[in-house]
C-alpha cells in the first residue's frame, strides 16, 4: 500500500468513527434528556438550554409520581400480565416446539404449516374478533384478557422447534432404551438442554409485552386495570403541561426494568433478533 | 405445576408397556395441544372471523346483519379512510428506506476490524431506544419536539433556524413520526446487519483486497450481495411493522393535524372501536392485510433479481 492510500484509509476510518459517535449521541440524547429532566423541579423543567448533567438532582418527582397517579397499581398489573405471559408461553411453546421437531404424528407438517402462516398475519387484522372473543369469555376490562389471548405463539413455537431440531436424536433414543417414557425423555433430557432458547423466548416476550400499548388500549377501560404504558399516557393527559418532570419520572420508571434486563442478558436479546432472521 | 407434570410423566411411563407409533402420535398431540388451542382460538379463527365479519354490519349490541360487499363498497368510497392508506404507505416507505440505509451504514462502519472492542458499546447505544415502549418514546419525544419549548427547536435556534412546527403542521407531523420511528427501530436492523456482516468469510474479503478493490468497491460488490438475504428479511419485517404504525401518531398527534398522520390502524380503531362499526372495521383490517401481503410479495419478486443466495 502506498503512503497516500494509507493516509486516505486513515482519514476514512476517522470519519467513520466520527459518524458512529454522532449517531450514538443522537440515539442516547433523547433518553439522557428524559433522565435529567425527570430530576429537575417542575418549574425548571422547560428551561433551555437543557442541563445534560444533573448537578442538583431532585428525586421528588419520583415520589410525586406515586402520589399523583396509581403508578404502583399499573406496575403490579404490568408485572402480573407480563409475568404470566412469559411463564405461559414458555410452557406452551416448549411443549409444541419439541413435538414439531422430535415427535412424529399424523398431520404434523400441515399443522406446523398453519402455524407458520399465522405468523405473517398482523395483530391489527385479528384484533376485532379477538376483542369479541374476550367479551364472550367475560374477560372484558380485565388484565387477564391480555394474558389469555397471548398464551399461544406461532413464533415462540417456531423458535423452540428450530432449537430442538439441532439436538441429537440419539440422546432420546438412548433414554428410551433405558426405559424412560416420552415425556420423561423430553423433560429430563431435551428441556434441560433448551435453556438458552427458553431464555431467549422469555426475554423477547418480557420486553415485548412489557412495552405493549395497543392491546391494553383496546381491552382495558378502567384505570385500575391499566398497565404501565397505558397508565403513563393517561397520566400525561391528566397533568397537562405544568409538570412534565413528573411524567418523565414515570416514563423512566417504566423503561428501567427492560434496560436492567438488557444489561444482564444482552446476548439473549441479540440471539432473539438473529434467530428470527434465520428462518 | 410440578405435581401436574409428575402425574403426566407417570401416566406416560405407565403407557410405556407398548411403545407403539400410536403411543408416540398420542404423545405428539398432547404436546401440541395447548399451543394449538390458543393459536386456534386467538389467531387462526380470528383471521377467518375478520374476513367473515367484513361482510356483516354489526354494532356489538344488536345482532350482526349480512350486508354482502357493502362494507367494501363503502370503503372504496370513503375518502378519509382511503387517504389513511396513502398516508400509511408513504410513512412506511420512508421508515423502511431510512431504517435500512442508516442501519446498514452504521453496521458497516462498526464492522471494521479495528473497531471490534467498541462494537458492544455502540450496539448497546443503538439498541437502548428499542427497549423503551413506543408509548414512553411518544411521550418524551412529544416534549423534545415541542414547538415553543422543545430542545430540538432550541438547538436549531442556536444555528439561526426559526422554530419548526414539528408536530403542528401536516408534513412536519408525518416527518417527525417517521424520524422517531426510525430513531427507535434502527437498532433492530443494525444488530441484524452486524451479525450478518460478521459471517462474511474473511478469505473472500482478503482476496478482494489482494485484487486491489477499495473499501467502497468491496462493500457494494461483495459485502452487500453476500448479506442480501438478511437485507430482504429486514426489509420485509420493517415494512410489515411500519404498515401497522399506530402508537406514535395516536399518542402524539391523535392522527392530526387534520388527517395528516391518520394511519390505517388509526382509521380502523376509530371505525371499529370508537364508532362500534365492527363489520366496517374488519373490512379495513382485511384490506390492510391484503395490502401488506401484496407489498411483501412485490418485495420477494424484486428480491429474485437482487438477492444473492450462496
Amino acid at each position: 500500500m502506498s503512503h497516500s492510500t494509507a493516509v486516505l484509509a486513515r482519514i476514512g476510518r476517522m470519519t467513520g468513527i466520527l459518524v458512529l459517535v454522532i449517531a450514538a449521541m443522537v440515539a442516547l440524547g433523547p433518553l439522557l434528556w428524559t433522565v435529567t429532566t425527570s430530576l429537575r423541579t417542575p418549574a425548571e423543567a422547560f428551561s433551555n438550554p437543557p442541563h445534560w448533567l444533573p448537578l442538583h438532582p431532585d428525586f421528588s418527582n419520583y415520589s410525586a409520581v406515586f402520589d399523583r397517579i396509581p403508578i404502583g397499581r399499573f406496575f403490579v398489573n404490568s408485572v402480573l400480565v407480563t409475568g404470566l405471559i412469559v411463564i405461559g408461553q414458555t410452557i406452551t411453546c416448549t411443549l409444541s416446539g419439541y413435538a414439531f421437531a422430535m415427535v412424529s404424528f399424523p398431520g404434523r407438517s400441515v399443522i406446523f404449516g398453519i402455524f407458520l402462516a399465522t405468523m405473517m398475519v398482523p395483530l391489527q387484522t385479528i384484533i376485532i374478533p379477538v376483542f369479541v372473543i374476550i367479551r364472550y369469555l367475560g374477560l372484558s376490562d380485565s388484565p387477564l384478557s391480555l394474558v389469555v389471548s397471548a398464551l399461544g405463539s406461532a413464533f415462540g413455537t417456531f423458535l423452540m422447534r428450530q432449537y430442538f431440531m439441532q439436538m441429537p436424536r440419539e440422546l432420546g433414543e438412548a433414554a428410551r432404551i433405558d426405559g424412560a417414557g416420552h415425556f420423561q425423555t423430553f423433560l429430563m433430557i431435551y428441556a434441560k438442554m433448551a435453556g438458552p432458547a427458553i431464555a431467549t423466548l422469555a426475554i423477547l416476550n418480557f420486553s415485548g409485552f412489557w412495552a405493549e400499548f395497543y392491546r391494553p388500549l383496546i381491552f382495558l377501560q378502567s384505570q385500575d386495570n391499566f398497565t404501565l404504558p397505558l397508565g403513563l399516557v393517561g397520566l400525561q393527559g391528566n397533568l397537562g403541561t405544568g409538570s412534565i418532570s413528573i411524567v418523565l419520572a414515570g416514563v423512566i420508571l417504566a423503561i428501567l426494568p427492560s434496560v436492567v434486563l438488557f444489561i444482564f442478558a444482552q446476548r439473549y436479546f441479540i440471539a432473539g433478533i438473529t434467530a428470527g432472521a434465520s428462518r | 405445576m410440578s405435581a401436574v407434570t409428575a402425574d403426566v410423566a407417570k401416566a406416560v411411563v405407565k403407557r410405556r408397556s407398548h411403545p407403539t407409533a400410536h403411543g408416540e402420535a398420542r404423545f405428539g398431540f398432547a404436546m401440541i395441544g395447548l399451543s394449538v388451542l390458543f393459536v386456534a382460538v386467538f389467531t387462526a379463527i380470528p383471521i377467518l372471523a375478520s374476513l367473515g365479519l367484513s361482510f356483516f354490519s354489526w354494532d356489538v349490541i344488536s345482532s350482526p346483519r349480512y350486508v354482502g360487499l357493502k362494507n367494501y363498497e363503502q370503503l372504496f368510497n370513503d375518502g378519509p379512510v382511503l387517504k389513511s392508506f396513502g398516508v400509511t404507505l408513504g410513512m412506511a416507505l420512508a421508515i423502511v428506506v431510512l431504517q435500512l440505509t442508516i442501519g446498514l451504514a452504521l453496521a458497516v462502519l462498526v464492522n471494521q476490524r479495528k473497531l471490534v472492542w467498541v462494537r458492544t458499546l455502540f450496539r448497546t447505544a443503538f439498541y437502548l431506544p428499542l427497549l423503551a415502549s413506543t408509548a414512553a418514546v411518544s411521550i418524551f419525544m412529544g416534549y423534545l419536539f415541542d414547538y415553543k419549548f422543545g430542545v430540538v427547536n432550541y438547538y436549531l435556534g442556536l444555528l439561526g433556524i426559526p422554530n419548526v412546527p414539528w408536530l403542528t403542521s401536516g408534513f412536519g407531523a408525518a416527518s417527525t413520526i417517521v424520524l422517531i420511528a426510525v430513531w427507535q427501530q434502527v437498532g433492530f436492523t443494525f444488530v441484524l446487519f452486524v451479525a450478518s456482516l460478521m459471517s462474511v468469510p474473511t478469505d473472500v474479503l482478503e482476496a478482494a483486497q489482494i485484487d486491489g478493490a477499495g473499501a467502497l468497491r468491496t462493500l457494494f460488490r461483495i459485502k452487500i450481495p453476500l448479506i442480501s438475504p438478511t437485507i430482504l428479511f429486514a426489509a420485509v419485517v420493517a415494512l410489515i411493522n411500519a404498515m401497522q404504525l399506530f402508537d406514535q401518531p395516536y399518542i402524539m398527534t391523535k392522527g392530526g393535524p387534520g388527517s395528516a398522520t391518520t394511519t390505517v390502524t388509526i382509521s380502523m380503531y376509530q371505525k371499529g372501536f370508537q364508532n362500534l362499526q365492527f363489520g366496517y372495521g374488519s373490512a379495513i383490517a382485511i384490506l390492510l392485510l391484503v395490502a401488506i401481503l401484496m407489498i411483501t410479495g412485490l418485495q420477494f419478486l424484486a428480491a429474485r433479481k437482487l438477492v444473492f443466495y450462496q
